[in-house]
């Protein structure tokens, strides 16, 4: 089974035609892939669909318009699969705190 | 249909919250300046105004999931077919079902018939943001009121 970061950059590169090579771990899905809201919206439903959860992008957002988190730990790769892992994990446990806003 | 306002949808038929799914009825004119133009002597419903058909379709469904507390925005359009072509006079009946609930998005898909006949469908994607001005809210109430959407579901729990 790949990693949730494996699974991520596939579908990265199959969502907006970015050379799978590039995306590295510490690619910043924005500052480093360009990738914009729009497709940002097309990649959050093909996360959402393959690992079953219901990523809180507008909690995420509002924290990061609030200064009280920074982009990089949502939207560079790695900081984005291990958030990714957190919400498969609530939703396992059946914490009900998969989902988001 | 008042094409003029852009208001292509003119009756719900049935809205089940619990499936998430819509069916609704529009009325093509039969006489309207778009057809002079699409097209002389071949009057056709444009694709566009199709597309823009389903997605009134799919955003009184959202309304309905969201309880009128946040409004849906055209935000992509995939995989759009135009299977055959819809005349001035004939009634559209255009049912959508959400496919996806996502985080301040909605994914959908609707279809277009005349009769039995699918004449178009596509998948289509909202952002959806607490309405933005008060005017807005006010206009779909009406609306919703005009084209007989049920009350109970713009209140559900």
């Amino acid at each position: 089974m790949s990693s949730t970061f494996e699974q991520i950059a596939n579908i990265i590169a199959e969502t907006c035609d970015i050379p799978r090579d590039t995306i590295k771990p510490e690619s910043h899905a924005i500052d480093d892939l360009g990738i914009d809201s729009l497709d940002f919206l097309d990649i959050a439903f093909a996360i959402d669909k393959a690992f079953g959860i219901k990523m809180p992008l507008e909690k995420w957002t509002q924290e990061v318009n609030d200064g009280k988190a920074t982009t990089e730990q949502y939207f560079v790769l790695k900081n984005l699969a291990d958030r990714i892992d957190e919400l498969v994990a609530a939703k396992n446990a059946g914490t009900g705190t998969a989902s988001g806003s | 249909m008042q094409l003029e306002y852009f208001q292509l949808i003119d009756r719900i038929v049935d809205l089940n919250i619990g499936n998430k799914t819509i069916v609704v009825e529009a009325d093509v004119p039969q006489t309207n300046t778009i057809f002079e133009g699409h097209f002389p002597g071949y009057p056709i419903m444009p694709g566009v105004l199709l597309t823009e058909a389903m997605a009134q379709s799919s955003g009184w469904l959202l309304l309905g999931l969201m309880k009128f507390e946040r409004m849906p925005f055209l935000a992509m359009i995939k995989e759009a077919k135009m299977r055959g072509f819809v005349n001035p006079g004939e009634v559209l009946t255009i049912d959508a079902k959400v496919e996806h609930e996502g985080s301040g998005f909605a994914v959908t898909s609707a279809k277009v018939r005349v009769g039995k006949e699918l004449k178009c469908n596509a998948a289509l994607t909202f952002r959806h943001i607490p309405f933005p001005h008060p005017d807005l809210r006010v206009h779909m109430d009406a609306m919703a009121k005009r084209i007989g959407f049920p009350q109970q579901a713009m209140t559900h729990d």
